[in-house]
């Protein structure tokens, strides 16, 4: 599903960010990306949603290398298949919650017939009923954190990167929205989470790759470990 | 057609894009005129060729007082009659030769002291002899002139052919401009959303999904401008000819125009807004293109 072999990032001159990360994501395999603030947890993931290129090593995604061989118009067919919930949710702001869950299902071709009923029944299990035509800057931190996991899992994604997805949320609905990711994780979907919170990643046994000083490390699932 | 009424980008607030109808509006009023002004010319020459077609005229030098102008006049439209050819010979008369001079002279009867010389329209349905035939008429008067409007004709043809030329001349600087216009309002438009295209490609957009918007934009922009310079080129247009029916004089000729020059003109605005609508879409495609 996900290969990364001895990966390398840096920003222009500036210090490795991440170096030698060598790790691969199994389908229907659910992990926590976990480091400190600023260890390149997002880094890592935008390597994996095609929006940053590694300085060196080799990326394969969905058994598809990502270099420069990869075709500027296959590039959005894979990112199809990724679902990201982003830190800053980068929701657009002139377009209703229900436009902007609809993006994804309009970009890659959806009937508009079949997208209406679809959307406004995702939006209502996110609890966002009462908010389908509300613009995002009407809505709370947490709704419209909800409305960029909707959007995220709207195409039904093979692999689902979410970036600190709890960063705004109370303990309870955080708690929900983790049953959420473990849902989809059961029905196949690869889940990689971003999270800083050492707390909510004892909650859960799952995997971890740990950065620190611009190394990755896995951590086996608790139950392996024993 | 979806994306011509609902864009995932914010295009219609962009203040780069407001004054894209306004120029495209200027531009299409000029073009739209001078594409009319190209179309009468062409149909002002066709209609002046079509009535001198096959007609020549004999002008007769004023006669002494002395001489018997009559049995001249009647001697040279007999020889015009039988020249092999001719179909109809008709003398000039006073009124007639009034009428003609009236843009220049004004109305009423002429001044008595004005000599004028006589006319002789002919009317022929194959080629004349013209060398031939100036020679039998310098028996009755060495003066004698054809007129078979040749220079006339040339001069027609030539300011015809300049309108066109004018009229290309302004439609292509148009359509240059317009095309300058565009790309530089795409560029902005690009630099301005460049996080919300990030976003949207980040979804799964493929270039040609995000150069679409910009393409029924552009067509939005362009239709609306063009529309509004179109109307106001006619409105120009009509009031032109209604001033040149009542109020010009008869040296001015009629700018009318045919029901497919109007469609032509009609089709200006439609034109640019669908070059417009291209070259929106190519400067999209090409500058996402240079993204990594």
């Amino acid at each position: 599903m996900v290969l990364f072999e001895n990966v390398s990032l840096r920003y222009g001159d500036g210090p490795a960010i991440l170096q030698h990360v060598t790790f691969t994501l199994a389908p229907g395999s659910f992990h926590f990306i976990v480091g400190a603030s600023g260890a390149g947890k997002s880094s890592l993931l935008r390597m994996m949603y095609l929006a940053q290129r590694p300085s060196g090593g080799r990326i394969n995604l969905f058994g598809q290398d990502i270099d420069e061989r990869l075709k500027r118009r296959d590039r959005p067919l894979l990112r199809r298949r990724v679902g990201v919930v982003f830190q800053d949710f980068r929701l657009l702001a002139h377009l209703s919650a229900l436009d902007n869950v609809a993006l994804p299902l309009r970009v890659a071709g959806v009937p508009e017939s079949k997208i209406r009923d679809h959307v406004t029944e995702l939006l209502r299990w996110v609890g966002l009923a009462e908010h389908i035509d509300a613009l995002p800057a009407t809505l709370s931190g947490g709704q419209q954190q909800r409305v960029a996991i909707a959007r995220a899992v709207i195409t039904r994604p093979s692999l689902l990167l979410a970036d600190e997805p709890t960063g705004n949320l109370d303990d309870a609905i955080a708690l929900r929205l983790m049953y959420l990711f473990a849902e989809l994780n059961k029905v196949g979907t690869t889940i990689v989470i971003a999270t800083h919170s050492e707390r909510l990643v004892q909650q859960f046994t799952h995997r971890q790759l740990r950065i620190e000083q611009g190394t990755v490390r896995l951590i086996p699932q608790r139950s392996e470990a024993a | 057609m979806r994306l011509f009424f609902r864009s995932d980008l914010p295009l219609a607030g962009d203040a780069s894009g407001r004054f894209l109808p306004w120029i495209i509006g200027c531009m299409v009023y000029l073009a739209a005129l001078a594409l009319a002004a190209a179309l009468a010319a062409d149909n002002l020459a066709a209609r002046w060729h079509a009535d001198l077609a096959g007609r020549f005229t004999v002008e007769v030098p004023p006669a002494p007082a002395s001489s018997d102008k009559d049995a001249k006049l009647r001697g040279i439209t007999d020889l015009l009659a039988k020249t092999e050819g001719v179909t109809a010979v008709r003398l000039i008369g006073a009124a007639d030769k009034a009428s003609l001079l009236r843009p220049w002279l004004g109305g009423g009867d002429l001044p008595e002291d004005i000599v004028l010389p006589d006319l002789i329209v002919v009317q022929s349905a194959t080629a004349i002899d013209m060398a031939k035939l100036s020679k039998e008429l310098t028996a009755f008067d060495a003066a004698i002139r054809i007129d078979d409007h040749g220079r006339w004709h040339g001069d027609l043809l030539a300011f015809s052919n300049s309108m066109k030329i004018l009229a290309f001349i302004v439609l292509s600087l148009v359509a240059l401009a317009a095309i300058s216009t565009v790309i530089f309002v795409t560029r902005t438009g690009l630099a301005i959303h460049r996080r919300v295209i990030e976003i949207v490609h980040l979804v799964g957009a493929q270039d040609s999904y995000i150069a679409r918007q910009f393409l029924f934009h552009a067509l939005r922009l362009g239709l609306a401008g063009g529309a509004a310079g179109a109307a106001l080129a006619a409105g120009t247009w009509i009031a032109l000819q209604h001033w040149l029916g009542t109020g010009g004089s008869g040296l001015l000729p009629s700018l009318s125009l045919s029901t497919g020059d109007w469609i032509a003109v009609a089709a200006v605005p439609v034109a640019l807004s669908i070059v417009g609508m291209f070259t929106a879409q190519v400067t999209v495609l090409i500058l996402l293109g240079r993204e990594p």
